[in-house]
């Protein structure tokens, strides 16, 4: 593991809204103590790469050091008055697409430097979403090790099945990061995609 | 429906892989960012690399907020079902694959114009703005 590597570069990306800083937070909270980032209703919350380094996660014996790097949602499009629907007033709508297109082209700079990256998908939405399919496709041709995370298990309309059938190559771990549910499995996930390192 | 709001005609332009096959790839994307700001709908035979799709993505969010009325773009591809694909169209399918993915096909559109483009494996449906 880490081949000699001390601390382990673990990104997370995926489409806006999907729980990127949630997962982080929880990791973050769950070793640490501390959270890394603010979580919102509203799209592109995360509009910067916010990360923590040193968080150490001892589970049933094994330990792994990680850097965890929180990244702004992946989108290929950004339309300011999309953001006037969350009763944000039209100068700070455009201030924060602004910002989120920028955090986009930061994001896709930053795959470069990940050891393994967590896709975080929302699971109640549609999978087969191109933004999806090119996160990964990059990942492949970096050969960086991916583990797929089906965020948002406790709603109603989750749906992992169809997550698991987009992408039947890759390990798909169903949490829910507001609730805490499942984090076990995903612990044992993370640390089978720290081998692959 | 307000006046503004109307489409007035909607343009489809086929690019066929021969086309942008010896463009490098800055020039590949530049070439298709060209005509998506030009209000265009593109369907083009094969598909991307992938690192060429992230920097499509980069490309389109630079522009987002600087070209007026620009607010990024839709995309998919299609890409054939190996698996149900006989031995002969499997055979044909790999040569096709060595060949640069034509058998493929990508679809980008302005999102000012093109909503979502709604990807099952099987099917494809492109949904408007008003």
């Amino acid at each position: 593991m880490f081949k000699g590597k001390k601390e382990l570069s673990l990104g997370f990306y995926g489409p806006p809204n999907a729980g990127k800083t949630s997962i982080a937070n929880r990791i973050c909270k769950d070793w640490t103590g501390e959270e890394l980032g603010n979580v919102s209703k509203i799209p592109h919350e995360t509009r910067e790469i916010q990360f923590k380094e040193k968080v150490e996660i001892e589970y049933k014996g094994k330990k792994l050091s990680l850097k965890i790097v929180d990244t702004p949602g992946i989108a290929t499009k950004i339309d300011y008055e999309d953001f006037l629907k969350y009763k944000m007033n039209k100068k700070d709508a455009q201030k924060r697409a602004k910002e989120a297109t920028q955090g986009i082209v930061e994001a896709i700079k930053w795959l470069d430097d990940m050891d393994a990256v967590i896709v975080v998908l929302d699971v109640t939405k549609n999978p087969y979403s191109q933004v999806n399919i090119t996160i990964i496709g990059n990942l492949v041709a970096r050969k960086i090790p991916v583990l797929i995370v089906g965020n948002k298990i406790d709603l109603k309309k989750a749906d992992l099945k169809k997550v698991e059938a987009a992408f039947p190559e890759y390990e798909v771990v169903g949490i829910s990061a507001r609730f805490g549910k499942n984090m076990e499995e995903f612990y044992e996930s993370l640390f089978r995609l720290a081998k692959k390192v | 429906m307000g006046k503004k709001n109307k489409i007035r005609g909607l343009t489809i332009q086929f690019i066929t892989y021969t086309e942008v096959e010896t463009l490098k790839s800055g020039e590949r994307i530049k070439k298709l960012l060209d005509i998506i700001l030009g209000n265009k709908i593109i369907i083009l035979q094969g598909k991307l690399k992938s690192e060429e799709e992230a920097r499509l993505i980069e490309d389109t969010m630079a522009m987002v907020g600087h070209v007026k009325n620009f607010k990024g773009i839709e995309l998919a591809v299609i890409t054939p079902d190996s698996e149900n694909l006989s031995l002969m169209a499997k055979f044909r399918h790999g040569l096709a694959r060595a060949l640069g993915a034509q058998e493929s096909i990508t679809i980008i559109g302005p999102a000012s114009i093109v909503r979502e483009i709604k990807r099952d494996p099987r099917k494809i449906e492109i949904l408007m703005n008003k």
